[in-house]
């Protein structure tokens, strides 16, 4: 096999990584803000509901969650009756969205409680309701401060998939081990994928900034 | 049986998960001894990397960042393959564990150059000038008045990355290190019990990471800042 | 004898052990513009954020328009109030800040317009023409467009002004309002106060240090000192004919640094 017939499997390969790192990025985010709002809402459920899940997925290893939700929950659901059985598809994405998602929700939090004070009277003496405070006022102004750290986010979750391989989810990182069973051509393969993973990654890097600059207009207005 | 540990499934969950536990200390420990080992290797390389990043030649510094920048954005696991496969094929043959441990440490010494660089810059900034009106040499003002300064306020964020680094040592599982997610994945495999060891595994973890943040907590807390404008 | 539209009966707020009203009385009437002057930490901007819902009282009675402000009356009792009252006494009041906290993602005119729409309930074409009324008012019609970081700290305030009047209150607020201005924009923004003060359609309570102004556009001015008044009456009188020590001590400080 001569290796310009690599990149086939592998761009095969790159388009599952692709997907999987549209969707969880942006389930992430979603949890991320579900779960950074509520640890600072008023609401004692949902805070120690925010918490717990924050805690749980940021103290422990992606994998380890991995692993869990594909080889552990079955069983559970077996136990109890429910079928829980995942696909890798769905389990990687699970896994990957719930861990990104926590430590989105501490960006997200910390965002929020970095906006200043008098940003939250001004919003009471208008007689905005809390929940019009944060959705107009607050949350507007600390999305563009959320950006930066959520572009590193999305280049972390990129890097991620590359760990639902182990259970059979042929991404990229599945494909290359693939052609190095097959082909023991070790350095032109792994070679070839870290720079794949890397143009990726750029390429990421460059829509987080468009997407940054594009929350931010009102900063960078000139006079 | 494992590591000459029995485990009894006979009578329910909680009895399994006790004749499992030391076996899955056993891994804790290598989990421990591989992110411990990653951690130094990462502060010996990220401080060579900041070094060569922080060049006056761009010779150096621009592949410097170049090196930097690619191994942050490449996944740990296919640098790890890369290592394991590729180093044998050069002559370089180490055991697995190694072989982990050294993927750590390269994919985390490019954090590390950040650290390094931000602690240093931050005080840097302000004291440089005093330094200077004080008529200090620049190498002096590095060793005697950066330096101690720059020193406390990176450890924390160090802390972080150790707590970061125990958290990917599971991936090492992949080249057959024994660390803890490995032993109770093969403890799984054999009972077909996966619910009890991956459970435990993530329980231990948590207990883990929460004993490591509160130990990053006191470092922040009780290190000398003192005389240094914080922003 | 009219009836007041806000009264402070014996009022107490504390922050921790220090107390910064101390049983305090004041009344303010319809239409009458009020300036409270004294010297930092007199607990004078305190009343302006009690009145504002922005701090608690620990004992008293604020009552606007008759109505308790902290409190409801249940059953004959009072109790503390509900979110919802003080939504609905909060629509008498507006208030321009020392820092403006104009919403800083927000251009001039929508700064004026979100709060009538979302919580007045106005549409988009009645909020835009009530704010395109008040920055004419302002002075600031060409400026609708920009966000409040590409104005000056002058102009900003005047924005934050007809901000608070586009929810159309009955009581204006100002804590401090040039105090945050360079000495070349003070007076554009006195200017603005000064107008709402000549309609006489408001009922106006002012922070300030400027002295002069105080004396020029107030119908009463109130010193404040540790928490109480110390001495209040019309300008003239107080400026010139200061019946307490403390007042004349305070007046002689400010307005003749050199002495």
């Amino acid at each position: 096999m001569e290796w310009t017939e690599y990149f086939a499997p592998l761009m095969r390969g790159a388009w599952v990584t692709i997907q999987l790192t549209v969707w969880s990025t942006i389930f992430g985010a979603i949890l991320s803000f579900a779960a950074g709002i509520g640890k600072v809402s008023g609401n004692g459920f949902a805070r120690w509901i925010s918490v717990v899940y924050i805690e749980i997925f940021r103290g422990t290893s992606l994998l380890v969650q991995l692993f869990w939700l594909f080889f552990a929950l079955p069983v559970a659901g077996q136990a109890i009756g429910v079928d829980l059985r995942m696909s890798p598809v769905v389990a990687g994405v699970l896994a990957l969205s719930l861990n990104i998602g926590a430590y989105g929700a501490e960006v997200v939090r910390g965002a929020i409680q970095s906006v200043s004070h008098d940003q939250y009277e001004a919003a009471r003496a208008l007689n905005f309701t809390p929940r019009q405070a944060l959705w107009r006022i607050a949350l507007p102004q600390a999305i563009p401060e959320m950006m930066p750290t959520f572009g590193n986010l999305a280049v972390q979750n990129l890097k991620d998939t590359a760990l639902v391989s182990l259970i059979t989810l042929q991404d990229l990182a599945f494909r290359a081990e693939q052609l190095r069973n097959f082909t023991q051509d070790s350095t032109t393969i792994f070679t070839i994928v870290l720079f794949m993973y890397f143009g990726m990654a750029l390429v990421l890097t460059a829509i987080m900034k468009l997407l940054e600059r594009s929350v931010g207009r009102w900063k960078t207005a000139r006079a | 049986m494992l590591f000459g540990y029995e485990w009894d499934t006979s009578a329910g969950p909680l009895v399994f998960a006790w004749s499992i536990l030391p076996i899955l200390l056993t891994g804790v420990l290598v989990t421990i001894q591989a992110a411990v080992l990653g951690f130094g290797i990462a502060l010996v390389l990220g401080l060579v990397l900041a070094v060569l990043k922080a060049a006056p030649s761009r010779l150096i510094s621009w592949p410097a960042h170049g090196v930097a920048e690619f191994v942050r954005d490449t996944p740990l696991l296919i640098q790890l393959f890369f290592l394991y496969y590729v180093l044998p094929e050069y002559g370089l043959l180490l055991p697995a564990f190694m072989t982990g441990a050294l993927a750590l440490g390269i994919q985390y010494s490019a954090y590390m150059a950040e650290v390094y660089r931000g602690g240093i810059e931050a005080v840097a900034r302000g004291q440089r000038e005093a330094a200077r009106a004080l008529n200090l040499s620049s190498a002096r003002t590095f060793t005697h008045v950066v330096l101690p300064q720059a020193i406390p306020r990176i450890i924390p964020a160090l802390g972080n990355y150790l707590v970061s680094i125990m958290k990917d040592v599971p991936i090492l599982s992949v080249v057959t290190v024994m660390e803890l997610l490995n032993v109770a994945k093969i403890i799984g495999d054999r009972t077909f019990n996966y619910i009890v060891p991956l459970s435990l595994v993530g329980l231990i973890y948590l207990i883990m990471t929460l004993i490591a943040a509160g130990g990053v907590r006191y470092l922040d807390k009780t290190l000398p800042k003192k005389g240094i404008a914080l922003k | 004898m009219t009836e007041p539209i806000i009264k402070f009966d014996k009022v107490v707020k504390r922050f921790g052990s220090h107390t910064v009203l101390d049983h305090l009385d004041f009344e303010v009437n319809p239409g009458e513009m009020v300036t409270i002057i004294g010297p930092s930490g007199s607990g004078k901007s305190t009343v302006l954020r009690i009145l504002m819902t922005l701090e608690q009282i620990q004992d008293g009675v604020v009552t606007v328009e008759g109505e308790p402000l902290w409190h409801e009356r249940k059953n004959g009792d009072l109790v503390p109030a509900s979110e919802k009252h003080l939504r609905k006494m909060r629509e008498k009041l507006g208030m321009v800040f020392q820092q403006f906290n104009l919403f800083p993602h927000m251009t001039v005119l929508r700064n004026l317009t979100e709060a009538p729409r979302q919580v007045l309930g106005l549409s988009k074409k009645d909020a835009t023409e009530r704010a395109e009324e008040l920055l004419e008012r302002v002075g600031l019609s060409d400026q609708a467009s920009k966000f409040p970081h590409q104005l000056s700290g002058g102009q900003q305030q005047r924005v934050g002004i007809a901000r608070a009047l586009a929810m159309r209150p009955k009581i204006m607020l100002f804590d401090e309002p040039t105090s945050a201005l360079d000495p070349e924009l003070v007076g554009e923004v006195l200017k603005v106060i000064r107008q709402l003060a000549n309609e006489h359609e408001l009922t106006m309570l002012l922070v300030t240090h400027e002295m002069q102004f105080a004396r020029q556009v107030s119908d009463r001015v109130c010193f404040f000192d540790k928490g109480r008044i110390e001495e209040q009456g019309p300008p003239e009188e107080l400026f010139t004919d200061p019946k307490r020590e403390r007042t004349r001590e305070f007046l002689k400080a400010v307005l003749d640094p050199d002495a």
